[in-house]
């Protein structure tokens, strides 16, 4: 039985020498192989005289298992290790063999077949092993063949995705600049709608100024003469009078002077922050504002501006030009859907605009309904988005509402919604937290 | 000669009160004033018949100027029937025409030329 040790590392070199036949390591380790071999022949041909001696068992089991211990050190057959393991079972089996048969002869003689069958099934086991573990082999090799196409797609993958986040962030930098342009060239469009309000607006201020101090002058050479004429009573009448006008001159200077700053205010980019401010003032300021300036443009355009305003709000705040923003977009609206439903309607139709403002709990409110052209239902969804606007190309951005909607939502935690009716009215309401 | 001055912002009214002084003191012109058309209205309700003249502003809130003259022509026809001047911050062409179509009598701008006003007044007062 000694033979089976002896062959099985026969062949293990053997088919080593196999499976690298086509490695790098072959021809490192091509005379070792030889080497080994010739070894082990020479070993089993050695010991062979002594048939039936237990020396010759020891022989084999030492050749085996050194050759075992060697490949098993050497870092090259890692890959083997499982291949070295099946080993195992025949070198454990040989060894007990060898040591009963040397310890108690007669007992070995007598189970000798037990002996036998275990080092063949042992033996028989390595080559169990190996077809199993070929089979075994070619999977993972197709899996590895599997894995390194997926690598490669993979790589090739992140490449692209790469490329394309590349061009995405520069896209995106491109889009915010270009935003920011069209958000100040939104504010410029919207002043220049409103160029003629304003110019109205200031123009009445300063009418009032210029008339009441030509009176004045009047008024003061008239004194002088009551003066002179010793009517000192009607002299202090005049006085009185003067004092008044000078007072409405002082108002009026003051009102075009608040006009020019709220349109430089307009124009300015925001400074983002935050002050308090007086809801009423703002809304009424824009209110007009906006209505003389599409009445500039369409001087056949009248309105009723009714204005429900809550006496005694708290103040908010807000970042006040952004918000004067969103209400003068919302009142050019306003004007607009019911200058368009005028053209289209009878005579009796009377176009009304309507602001109101209320105080609820944490929230100040403020609604602009008109009686105008309505908001379809099939565009309502549409609205708020960037770039939609039903206007006629180069009348209208369509960044009004989307610009509103941002500035009031996400600015200020407000809340804007609408309620129309298609050739009805439209509504739109603010909310704005007290709290901000 | 009674006048009626229909403009919403109230401070003309001291306005034509100080530069018509020494005519409202003569007793020459009395004003009354109305801050909307839809107050003119009411006020020429009861007195039509005393008011000679109507200056009214076109751009007000609510019932415009145009909107007043065009009731008043309807309203107020019978002989003699009040002679209408309209008074606009917008000089242009076409609110000239506008007012004319719908029967004024004369076309002021803002800022009011008060002297060239009492020029057109005196061959109304009597």
């Amino acid at each position: 039985m000694h033979f089976f040790p002896f062959l099985a590392a026969f062949l293990l070199i053997r088919h080593l020498q196999r499976s690298l036949k086509f490695s790098p390591l072959l021809p490192k380790w091509k005379n070792m192989f030889w080497v080994g071999t010739a070894t082990i022949v020479v070993l089993f041909f050695a010991f062979l005289k002594d048939k039936h001696g237990v020396l010759n068992d020891f022989v084999g089991v030492a050749v085996l298992g050194s050759l075992l211990y060697y490949l098993y050190n050497e870092p090259d057959f890692k890959p083997f290790h499982s291949y070295l393991f099946s080993h195992l079972p025949l070198l454990a089996a040989a060894f007990i063999g060898a040591c009963v048969r040397l310890i108690n002869e007669d007992f070995y003689e007598d189970f000798s077949s037990v002996f036998q069958i275990a080092i063949v099934g042992a033996f028989i086991w390595i080559f169990a092993r190996v077809a199993n573990s070929k089979k075994q082999d070619e999977a993972l090799r197709v899996a590895a063949e599997r894995k390194a196409e997926l690598e490669a797609l993979v790589k090739e993958r992140t490449a692209e995705l790469t490329l394309q986040k590349n061009e995405l962030e520069q896209a995106v930098t491109e889009l915010k600049s270009t935003q920011a342009q069209l958000i100040q060239a939104e504010k410029m469009a919207s002043l220049g709608e409103l160029t003629a309000g304003i110019a109205h607006e200031i123009q009445n201020p300063l009418n009032f100024v210029n008339n009441f101090s030509e009176v004045s002058m009047e008024l003061i050479e008239e004194m002088e003469q009551e003066l002179e004429r010793g009517d000192i009573e009607e002299a202090i009448a005049i006085a009185s009078d003067v004092k008044q006008n000078l007072e409405k001159i002082g108002f009026h200077g003051k009102r075009a002077d608040g006009i020019v700053k709220g349109m430089l205010q307009h124009s300015r980019a925001s400074t983002g922050q935050k002050e308090l401010a007086d809801i009423n003032v703002l809304a009424d300021e824009y209110f007009r504002l906006s209505y003389h300036g599409l009445r500039a443009k369409d001087k056949s355009f009248n309105a009723t501006l009714v204005t429900n305003f809550t006496p005694g709000l708290p103040q908010v705040n807000i970042i006040q030009q952004d918000v004067g923003r969103v209400i003068l977009n919302l009142f050019n609206n306003a004007f607009y859907a019911v200058q368009q439903r005028q053209k289209q309607s009878s005579s009796d139709y009377k176009p009304t605009v309507e602001v109101s403002t209320a105080l609820l709990i944490g929230f100040i409110q403020i609604r602009i309904k008109d009686n105008g052209t309505g908001i379809p239902d099939e565009i309502k969804e549409k609205i708020m988005q960037p770039f939609f606007t039903t206007k006629p190309t180069g009348e209208g951005t369509g960044l009004g509402l989307s610009l509103s909607y941002d500035i009031i939502v996400k600015a200020h935690n407000g809340t804007i919604d609408i309620d129309s009716k298609e050739n009805d009215y439209t509504q739109f309401t603010i909310k704005l937290p007290l709290t901000n | 000669m009674k006048i009626l001055v229909v403009d919403d912002e109230a401070d003309v009214q001291p306005l034509f009160l100080q530069r018509f002084r020494k005519e409202i003191r003569n007793h020459e012109l009395e004003f009354n004033f109305a801050l909307s058309g839809e107050e003119a209205l009411d006020y020429l309700k009861e007195k039509h018949s005393e008011v000679v003249l109507i200056l009214s502003d076109i751009n007000m809130p609510g019932m415009s100027g145009f909107d007043l003259l065009t009731r008043i022509r309807n309203d107020y026809g019978i002989p003699p029937p009040p002679v209408v001047m309209m008074i606009t911050a917008y000089g242009d062409e076409e609110s000239y025409q506008q007012a004319m179509d719908k029967g004024a009598n004369d076309f002021l701008t803002k800022p009011l030329d008060f002297n060239l006003l009492k020029e057109k007044l005196k061959p109304l007062i009597v």
